[in-house]
């Protein structure tokens, strides 16, 4: 490896630059040019890259799986919408709230969000593996009850039907429109994503990549393993925390059928098909699970396999969920890394430790 | 007292359902190590294809079909999907069954559409009198079948070639293979069992009082979920045990849901959860599930 090729390896900033540059530009024209459907569906996308980039940093970096991520979410949706209702009046739809300003009120929210994960992490932190996993995805059926039935919850959660969401504003520049929430969600996906990487790439993301791989030598490494879980799940709950508020934002009113059972095994396809533990990847299925549904939906007249809801064809839904089930599915069966492994593979990165099978494996396989 | 007895007995005759559903989720973990996200819809697959094809068939014989139907999906799923994996292990494959369920039940919810499908069982609506309380006489057949089942199962399990091939193989693969254990067969074997009980759990669990098949049911059954981490996720005994336990949560928690209106409305949907999490803050493998040892 001489340092005469700046292409190879970690110090290919200089040739990754132009495609920066060019993406970025793309990303600030897009809402010069786009219709109101693409800049909400980007909306949407964004506020699941800010959310999938938690769970990748759980699931991937640090092996802890979650099938309870919704339920993070939806403490950011409901928090803000919370901190930044008006104060007194019950209106319709339960609109209540503390009056905060926004830009505080969004800030809280996450830092909620970021509470439940630390108030859950205790839990989280005696369970292993696949108790873990369904223990979270208890998290997302209590939390549909507590936002559903929950009387005393009502000035927050506004019960069934939801409630409205306050506009964004700084200083008093009002984020009204779908342009303005565009560049809003453009800044804070790039905070989210600069701030991941660099969680990734130091002594913190080491530290949870040990525990990942063998909580035992993490430990005889000097890893606070406790202390080390509760953090990720803790940051995780952030980004989940910040997503929810994107995604407050997006649909101006929130009901709790939103945040269920389904969005959480979404965010789970996401990270899956990006390629667990890469923050790129989870950003590229973000965008590809949540706009292949709402985009077949638009089109549906267009594609000739999706029909309308009802009439016995493939609804868009329905197709999406189709399409990117086998998504992941096929991800795992041929490409356990996801697309993140696909790039790797082709700069030849990939050193094949990974794919060393076991004894065990290939006993297995052979029996 | 009598409307409490006529819960506590509807509460354990439904715990024997889920204790059936978490059975299945139990064999194939023991079997493989995979856990396998796709059992709720393979039940309610089980439980539509009983009822799409009873009125032309007959209770029993539609009965035979959907067992047979959920056992072909699934070791389809075993063979064709788990089995060509790149890298075998069981956290892949698990969540390789977390796609098969978004994909499953994204088809069967298409399927099914807004109908809800009686399942033409020979008991219909009728009740017993027991001691002044009514008990559906569906439930009664349930606990009475499901108790069958859980028998014949643990006696299988304990003293056939193959309960022993697949205790061996859940103890230590390494030295099951070695020993001449043939753990694809096991596998397989695992995934046939866990189809059949899937369907009969299904309809048992779906029809009167249930609520028949409709999309609701989905969420309904992952109900089961939980009986089988509070019995801890290796012990077959303690999937019933967990079954039961959230039987009796359920039902109390429904039948006294005035008594407990401070918790809201319709807690008892979320109830197997909340049991689950004090059952896990102090057990944390469950009512009966092994300690992992670790070995460095």
């Amino acid at each position: 490896m001489s340092e005469a090729t700046p292409t190879s390896g970690k110090f290919s900033i200089p040739a990754k630059l132009p495609v920066l540059v060019g993406g970025a530009l793309v990303a600030l024209a897009v809402p010069l040019v786009a219709s109101a459907f693409w800049l909400q569906t980007g909306l949407f996308a964004m506020a699941a890259a800010v959310g999938a980039i938690g769970l990748t940093l759980l699931i991937g970096v640090a092996g802890q799986l979650s099938l309870g991520h919704a339920f993070f979410v939806a403490v950011g949706a409901y928090g803000y919408s919370f901190l930044a209702g008006e104060g007194g009046g019950l209106g319709v739809g339960g609109g209540s709230g503390l009056g905060w300003p926004p830009l505080l009120a969004m800030v809280g929210g996450t830092a909620i969000a970021g509470l439940a994960g630390t108030i859950f992490s205790p839990i989280a932190g005696r369970l292993r593996g696949i108790y873990l996993g369904i223990a979270t995805l208890g998290l997302v059926f209590i939390g549909q009850h507590l936002l559903k039935n929950v009387k005393p919850l009502e000035p927050v959660s506004g019960g069934f039907n939801g409630r409205a969401v306050p506009e964004f504003e700084v200083l008093g520049f009002r984020f009204d429109s779908l342009q303005r929430l565009w560049y809003l969600g453009l800044v804070l996906l790039v905070v989210a994503y600069w701030y991941a990487g660099n969680l990734k790439r130091n002594r913190p993301g080491r530290a949870l990549e040990a525990v990942r791989d063998s909580e035992i030598v993490a430990g005889v490494m000097g890893v606070r393993v406790a202390m080390a879980k509760a953090q990720v799940f803790t940051a995780s709950s952030v980004y989940a925390g910040l997503a929810g508020a994107i995604l407050a934002l997006t649909f101006r009113h929130i009901v709790p059928e939103a945040f269920g059972f389904v969005y959480s095994l979404d965010f789970l396809a996401m990270v899956v098909i990006g390629g667990l533990g890469s923050v790129g990847g989870a950003v590229l299925g973000a965008a590809f699970v949540t706009a292949l549904p709402l985009a077949l939906n638009q089109y549906a007249d267009v594609i000739p396999l999706v029909a309308p809801v009802g009439s016995g064809g493939f609804d868009a839904a329905t197709a999406a969920r189709v399409v990117y089930g086998a998504a992941v599915v096929l991800a795992l069966m041929f490409l356990p890394d996801g697309l993140a492994g696909l790039r790797r593979r082709r700069r030849g990165e990939d050193n094949g430790t990974k794919h060393t099978r076991s004894a065990r494996e290939e006993i297995a396989k052979a029996g | 007292m009598s409307y409490f007895l006529s819960l506590l007995v509807s509460g354990i005759s439904i715990g024997f359902v889920y204790g059936l559903i978490a059975l299945g989720f139990v064999i194939i973990f023991k079997a493989t190590r995979v856990v396998n996200f796709t059992h709720a819809a393979i039940a309610l697959f089980g439980a539509y294809v009983v009822a799409r094809t009873h009125e032309s068939l007959g209770f029993w014989l539609a009965l035979l079909v959907g067992i047979a139907a959920a056992i072909v999906v699934n070791v389809a799923i075993d063979v064709v999907v788990l089995g060509n994996a790149r890298r075998p292990d069981p956290g892949t494959l698990s969540i390789i069954t977390i796609g098969l369920d978004i994909l499953i039940g994204a088809e069967l919810r298409r399927q099914i559409g807004f109908q809800t499908y009686g399942l033409g069982d020979p008991w219909g609506t009728g009740v017993i009198r027991v001691g002044g309380s009514f008990i559906p006489q569906t439930r009664v057949a349930a606990a009475v079948i499901a108790i069958v089942v859980i028998v014949l199962f643990a006696l299988v399990f304990r003293f056939s070639n193959w309960g022993v091939a697949m205790r061996a193989a859940s103890e230590d693969p390494e030295a099951a293979a070695l020993m001449g254990v043939r753990l694809r067969r096991v596998s397989i074997a695992a995934w046939i069992v866990a189809g059949a009980l899937a369907t009969l759990a299904g309809v048992f669990f779906l029809t009167f009082p249930g609520g028949g098949v409709s999309n609701l049911a989905e969420l309904a059954i992952l109900g089961a979920f939980p009986a089988a981490i509070i019995g801890g996720l290796d012990s077959t005994g303690g999937a019933v045990a967990g079954g039961v336990l959230v039987g009796m949560t359920v039902t109390f928690a429904a039948g006294y849901q005035n008594e407990i209106a401070f918790l809201g409305r319709g807690v008892h949907e979320a109830a197997p959860f909340i049991l689950m999490f004090i059952v896990l803050l102090i057990r944390p493998t469950g009512l009966f599930g092994t300690k992992e040892l670790h070995r460095v």
